[in-house]
């Protein structure tokens, strides 16, 4: 499968093992239970000629004679439900052409979905750990708009990789034929291989991710904050009401928070991220794996942000819009948005400059990097001013904005710090808003609306005059960069 | 003080369009002063009609700032975008670009048809956007409506 060409506009199949990762293992473990439970039947008619506890079901069938019924019966059900999986498998078809991708699939209700290539906003490539195994993957190609994703479910792991490479290709812009580099690996090596494989990816991840920064991140999280003020909380109500109810009643809760933060470690382990010329590649994950691929252009705001307890490690976080919103839950969930579970300085400079080519020229990152740290005042934001103290106690001096051509920055917070970098050629309106209190303090706020998403591109209490000059800058520069951009081309020149 | 651009001359929304609102406004009023009310009816105790007495009085003072609250809805055909402003106490300006355009919807009400005014929906791939203007010469909106989609679609842009 994997030594032809996938994206030739022919129908193709997935991989045979598809029915058995669906679904099948579900069979396969009721099989296996009806048969344990035989065995103690068969155990007891060897050893005591009794078949034991009438009450059980398959003693009854014994002793009335229906054993040849009933075997006949599982038999037929097995073979339908064999039958009813080859079918399935056989109709469910998919096909790749210069324009869009479709898949075909359905017994009885047949679905037919097509997504065009130059809306892609990623491929994710997932492999359960069960399907890693067998070396199948999961490829998921994931358009602009709410669950409108493409699944191919499931692919030969090589095949999937290769199948990514030439949908890209064809989705840049470019009118070339693939370049025919075919990879061969076997399975051994796919269980091997490190997350990034290694087609056109420049194999190094721009970012490690040190064991210790993972745990400590963890621990130091707000999450944990809360979990240890319900913990003294409980502690508390306890000793005071000698009541070990409640003590009970937590139980659930822990089992649920360490499996939280089982899966988040998990994943985060093997996180990698690494520019190539069809865009970024993020790999996450340890038995799991999943590896997404965003195309140019496709990123529509950025937020870099530091919980409180990070602060003395000088930790922080990035975080994505992204038009598609992928269904995938499991494996990839977290790699959606967060891109950079948690990083230094260093880190959020590299991954800025993957996220946002072009945009982040060393001028900028310098400004970006100076309001990530400053406590405010004259480093090349424009902060609010004194008197909006009243509604931003802390962060008054830090909460301002700083345009750069292509992008805006928005910065808030001096407890949890936030900024917030919006390229304007993907903004799609701004707002500027002022209520009775702002009026009073000759202040006023500026929305950038982008799609949905963990980051919310806002500013409050800004110098009202400033804003309205803000305001009309943002939408000069929304109209200017757009005219100019063509990322989401990007191989098109 | 008040926000305001600079800019070229704002577009008013028609006048007719009071009587639309103030219309809407009051029929939703009495349904919730209403609706309100019946706690009060049915057990007489007499200090319940605080409540729909005060919601009496907000929409009371909503109403007579409604003239003034249409005449503040305004908005400009740019060269790039498309800007609209509303709000009296809470001022709103939105700037879209016409190549960010989605869709544009023609939307009329019962009370919209009485007076033969529509109110024209913008769409962008942003869902707080949120751009409705009000109260368009049914003619006026289909006018604009083409002029925007044309003008976004000679702006288009990817998402």
């Amino acid at each position: 499968m994997s030594s032809t060409r996938l994206a030739d506009g022919e129908w193709h199949r997935l991989h045979p093992a598809t029915p058995l990762l669906k679904g099948g293992i579900a069979l396969i473990a009721i099989l296996g239970v009806i048969i344990v439970n035989l065995r103690d039947v068969l155990i007891n008619i060897v050893f005591s000629g009794n078949p034991g506890d009438e009450y059980d079901p398959f003693v009854w069938i014994l002793e009335h004679d229906f054993a040849g019924l009933i075997l006949l019966g599982i038999v037929a059900g097995l073979l339908l439900f064999v039958a009813g999986f080859y079918i399935s498998w056989r109709m469910h078809t998919f096909r790749i052409t210069d324009e869009q991708v479709e898949v075909r699939s359905g017994v009885l209700f047949r679905t037919n979905r097509r997504g065009r290539l130059d809306r892609i906003q990623g491929i994710n490539i997932v492999r359960p750990f069960v399907a890693r195994l067998i070396g199948a993957a999961r490829l998921e190609i994931s358009v602009a708009g709410q669950d409108a994703n493409v699944q191919l479910a499931y692919l030969g792991s090589s095949a999937a990789d290769e199948l990514r490479r030439e949908i890209l290709l064809l989705a840049s812009g470019t009118k070339s034929e693939a370049a025919e580099a075919s990879t061969s690996s076997t399975l051994l090596d796919d269980l091997l291989a490190p997350e990034l494989s290694p087609d056109a990816a420049p194999p190094e991840s721009v970012v490690q991710m040190h064991l210790g920064r993972l745990i400590g991140s963890l621990l130091l999280s707000s999450f944990t904050v809360v979990l240890l003020a319900a913990v003294a909380g409980v502690i508390v109500v306890t000793a005071t009401t000698r009541e070990f109810f409640f003590l009970f009643g937590f139980v659930p809760a822990i089992i649920g928070m360490g499996s939280y933060y089982i899966s988040k470690f998990t994943k985060s382990l093997r996180y990698s991220i690494a520019g190539t010329p069809d865009g970024i590649r993020v790999g996450f994950g340890l038995l799991s794996t999943s590896n997404e691929t965003l195309p140019p252009g496709r990123i529509h705001a950025v937020q870099v942000s530091q919980p409180l307890f990070w602060r003395p490690a000088g930790w922080w976080e990035i975080k994505l819009n992204r038009a598609s919103h992928s269904s995938t839950k499991g494996a990839a969930g977290q790699a959606n948005t967060t891109i950079l579970p948690v990083g230094n300085l260093a880190d959020v400079r590299k991954v800025l400059e993957l996220v946002l080519p072009g945009l982040m020229d060393p001028e900028a990152i310098e400004l970006l990097e100076r309001g990530l740290t400053s406590k405010g005042g004259n480093d090349g934001f424009t902060n609010s001013p004194r008197r909006a103290r009243v509604l931003r106690w802390f962060s008054w001096r830090r909460n301002g904005f700083a345009l750069v051509p292509g992008a805006a920055l928005l910065r808030r917070g001096a407890i949890w710090r936030t900024l917030v970098v919006v390229p304007t050629a993907r903004m799609q309106s701004v707002a500027l808003y002022q209520g009775p209190l702002l009026r009073r303090l000759r202040l006023a706020g500026i929305r950038m609306h982008t799609v949905a998403g963990p980051v919310m591109p806002y500013l409050g209490a800004v110098d009202a005059d400033t804003a309205v000059q803000a305001f009309g800058d943002i939408a000069q520069s929304a109209v200017s960069s757009a005219s100019s951009d063509t990322s989401h081309r990007w191989r098109s020149s | 003080m008040r926000l305001d651009i600079a800019a070229a001359e704002w577009r008013r929304v028609s006048p007719k369009y009071v009587v639309v609102d103030l219309v809407g406004t009051l029929i939703f009023a009495l349904v919730v002063v209403a609706a309100t009310s019946v706690p009060a009816f049915v057990t007489r105790i007499v200090y319940l009609w605080a409540i729909p007495a005060s919601i009496a009085i907000v929409f009371i003072v909503v109403l007579s700032l409604t003239p003034r609250r249409v005449r503040a809805m305004g908005y400009q055909l740019r060269d790039d975008d498309l800007v609209f402003r509303k709000g009296l106490m809470f001022q709103r300006f939105v700037a879209v670009p016409y190549g960010r355009m989605q869709l544009v919807d023609i939307n009329r009400g019962p009370l919209d048809r009485a007076v033969g005014l529509s109110e024209l929906k913008f769409v962008t791939a942003a869902a707080t956007s949120g751009v409705t203007i009000p109260g368009l010469p049914a003619a006026d909106a289909e006018e604009l409506r083409d002029k925007l989609v044309a003008l976004a679609e000679s702006r288009r842009a990817g998402l």
